[in-house]
């Protein structure tokens, strides 16, 4: 793993612990906040979850893209 | 319940038993060697490895045990979907390209890559080892629940039955076919998920008009069922549970919704009512046990939200202890994908360090679309009028049941394949253990190719059939429950020496050997003191647990760590003088 690499890789690991360690905390700390319904009569909980499962995706192929090129060239 | 066997579920069953063994003859003859045993020659083609990601990854506590806690408790069991997704994070931003770079077949080739101590190969090796055999009690547990129905079979002949297709699979053709048998897998899981939440989505809700009315299971100190107080059978003055799981109201006083949209789904589940039975024991005074399952109706928005099953109601509590309990538990998931043994030995069948990572993203994207259909096919279960009361774990197969019966014959199929997948990639990783890690270090010559191969063998029939005498013993332990408890382990004895090996430049080898030590063991013994083993295990009562909390994570986690640092500065120093 080359150094560009491993520097994205660990920003966006970065990011995704603040949003999963987010919503974590506020399940156990203000678990009302979750039972709101902010958006098309959809609780919170259930965007949250759904929202960190595609931001996980979505990370994963920003993660591809963005070192892709550099190692396919060798 | 009573389940009659479906012939056409035995049929696609045996279709797919058998299909999946004569995959493994076939490629069988392409894996002589070490490197194609354990490793498939790292020509897996990247979208098959990060399939068969997923087919390694989604065991039966994904499938049968999230969707049956959604089931019967609604939103909570999807927390562990959204942790078990966001270890993969971990995973892929900083594990995967390492493991590919530093090592050859097993997870201690990669932590001793710098070291060549048969210390940490050793403690690698017994740490992979406990993790494997702590993760195949739960799949082998799971086995034998899907069997009882599917087949009319005994508890211990499905954990047997799945024992000896498996050792049969490993020991045939190793990784190569171990692989397969995982893409096959993941894909057909992933692809009549899908289907089911369409269906499910396009059946839309109704409300239950019929008599809502307790049941009783009553187990009489002579050892007899009784279901409402008859003897448990279909003749006539017997009786069996009827299937449950009905809405009670819809918004609106409607009736029947028609199909939904995948939210409109939940903001019209928000707005009804549900039928949840949670059990109640009572203790005669002869000595039997009656279990009283009373249908209460439930706000939608109740189901929708954390905090109701009982392992998490901690979170509404003002208990600081209560709220540290979810943390750890959330924690674990988080650190413990990454270091389960039979999802690192994946990144060794590509051919480099671009593959590992593209498997990984393909991986993500199977996985987490699983995920997200979990909520759905919970709460469809929830809804479907077919739930056995006494058991979750059959809430996936018996929603499918609801819908015809040979998707319940389809579903039911590749449950049990999906034990296959995971068991049989969890064996390997300890046969990789055993042959190349443990008894590598204990002789002062290299193996040669050939022994490996046979050592790994034998080691793959010792550990299935261990695995199989766990699974019959178990039997009644719940499924996603013994799960927490592997990753628990892996994250506390494989994560930090991975991590801190790394990032940090002064780890010494016996700061890993420690590290691994102290985190095995910690939470290991963690678990065995804590409440929830108190209760289910020894039976005795959960007040007298020697830890404040079950979930060991949040401590034994960061111990792990201070302990390679600690052990790390002094042996560094030591080397110095």
């Amino acid at each position: 793993m080359n150094s560009r690499n491993s520097r994205i890789g660990l920003t966006l690991f970065a990011i995704y612990l603040l949003l999963y360690g987010g919503f974590v905390f506020i399940n156990a700390f203000s678990p009302t906040t979750m039972e709101a319904t902010p958006v098309a009569g959809v609780n919170v909980a259930i965007l949250c979850g759904f929202g960190l499962i595609v931001t996980a995706f979505i990370f994963a192929l920003l993660y591809g893209f963005l070192c892709g090129p550099t190692e396919d060239d060798r | 319940m009573i389940y009659s066997p479906s012939f056409l579920a035995v049929g696609i069953f045996l279709l797919f038993v058998g299909f999946t063994l004569g995959l493994s003859f076939f490629l069988g003859g392409k894996a002589k060697s070490s490197e194609g045993y354990f490793a498939a020659h790292g020509q897996i083609p990247w979208f098959v490895n990060g399939v068969a990601f997923a087919g390694d990854y989604l065991s039966a506590a994904s499938f049968l045990g999230i969707c049956g806690m959604i089931a019967f408790y609604g939103y909570d069991g999807f927390l562990y979907s959204i942790g078990y997704l966001a270890g993969w994070i971990v995973a892929l931003f900083v594990v995967a390209e390492p493991m590919k770079r530093l090592g050859k077949f097993t997870f201690a080739d990669a932590l001793n890559s710098q070291f060549n101590s048969r210390g940490i190969k050793l403690a690698a090796g017994i740490s992979t080892l406990a993790v494997s055999i702590f993760y195949l009690i739960p799949q082998m547990v799971g086995a034998g629940v899907l069997v009882q129905p599917l087949l009319g079979l005994p508890h211990w002949a499905g954990v047997v039955i799945v024992g000896a297709v498996v050792i049969t699979i490993v020991v045939t053709a190793g990784m190569v076919s171990t692989t397969w048998v995982q893409f096959l897998k993941g894909s057909l899981l992933v692809f009549f998920s899908a289907i089911l939440t369409v269906m499910i989505l396009q059946r839309g809700f109704e409300v239950y008009e019929g008599p809502i009315e307790p049941q009783t299971v009553t187990k009489t100190a002579d050892g007899q069922t009784l279901v409402n107080g008859l003897p448990l059978g279909e003749g006539e003055n017997q009786a069996s549970l009827k299937p449950v799981g009905h809405l009670s109201k819809l918004p609106g006083g409607m009736k029947k919704t028609g199909p939904l949209g995948p939210l409109e789904f939940f903001s019209v589940l928000q707005e009804s009512e549900v039928l949840l039975s949670s059990p109640e024991k009572t203790v005669a005074e002869d000595g039997s046990v009656t279990t009283t399952y009373t249908p209460k109706p439930t706000p939608g928005s109740q189901v929708l939200r954390p905090g109701e099953h009982p392992k998490f109601k901690g979170i509404r509590s003002d208990n600081f202890i209560d709220k540290l309990n979810f943390l750890s538990l959330m924690l674990a998931l988080f650190c413990g994908t990454a270091s389960l043994p039979h999802i690192l030995i994946r990144y060794y069948t590509v051919k480099d360090e671009a593959a590992a990572r593209k498997s990984t993203i393909v991986g993500i994207g199977c996985i987490g679309f699983f995920y997200v259909l979990t909520l759905y096919m919970g709460l469809g279960a929830m809804t479907s009028g077919a739930m056995d009361v006494t058991n979750s774990n059959m809430a996936a197969p018996l929603l499918a049941l609801s819908m015809s019966e040979l998707l319940f014959a389809i579903i039911s199929a590749i449950a049990f394949t999906t034990v296959l997948g995971t068991v049989s990639g969890l064996i390997l990783a300890s046969a990789g253990a055993v042959s190349h890690d443990l008894v590598a270090s204990f002789r002062k010559t290299e193996l040669t190719d050939h022994q490996q191969v046979r050592i790994a063998k034998i080691a793959s029939v010792v550990v299935g059939m261990i695995a199989i005498v766990l699974g019959i013993l178990f039997e009644k332990m719940n499924v996603s429950y013994l799960v927490g408890w592997a990753f628990s382990v892996a994250a506390s004895a494989n994560l930090p020496a991975l991590m801190m090996l790394l990032f940090w430049k002064g780890t010494t080898k016996q700061g890993i050997i420690a590290a691994i030590i102290v985190g095995m063991t910690s939470s290991l013994a963690w678990i065995l003191l804590s409440a929830d083993t108190f209760a289910k295990v020894y039976g005795l009562p959960a007040s007298d647990a020697l830890v404040p909390f079950s979930q060991p994570g949040i401590v034994t986690i960061p111990l792990g760590f201070v302990t390679l640092v600690v052990v790390s500065l002094m042996t560094k120093s030591s080397a110095d003088c």
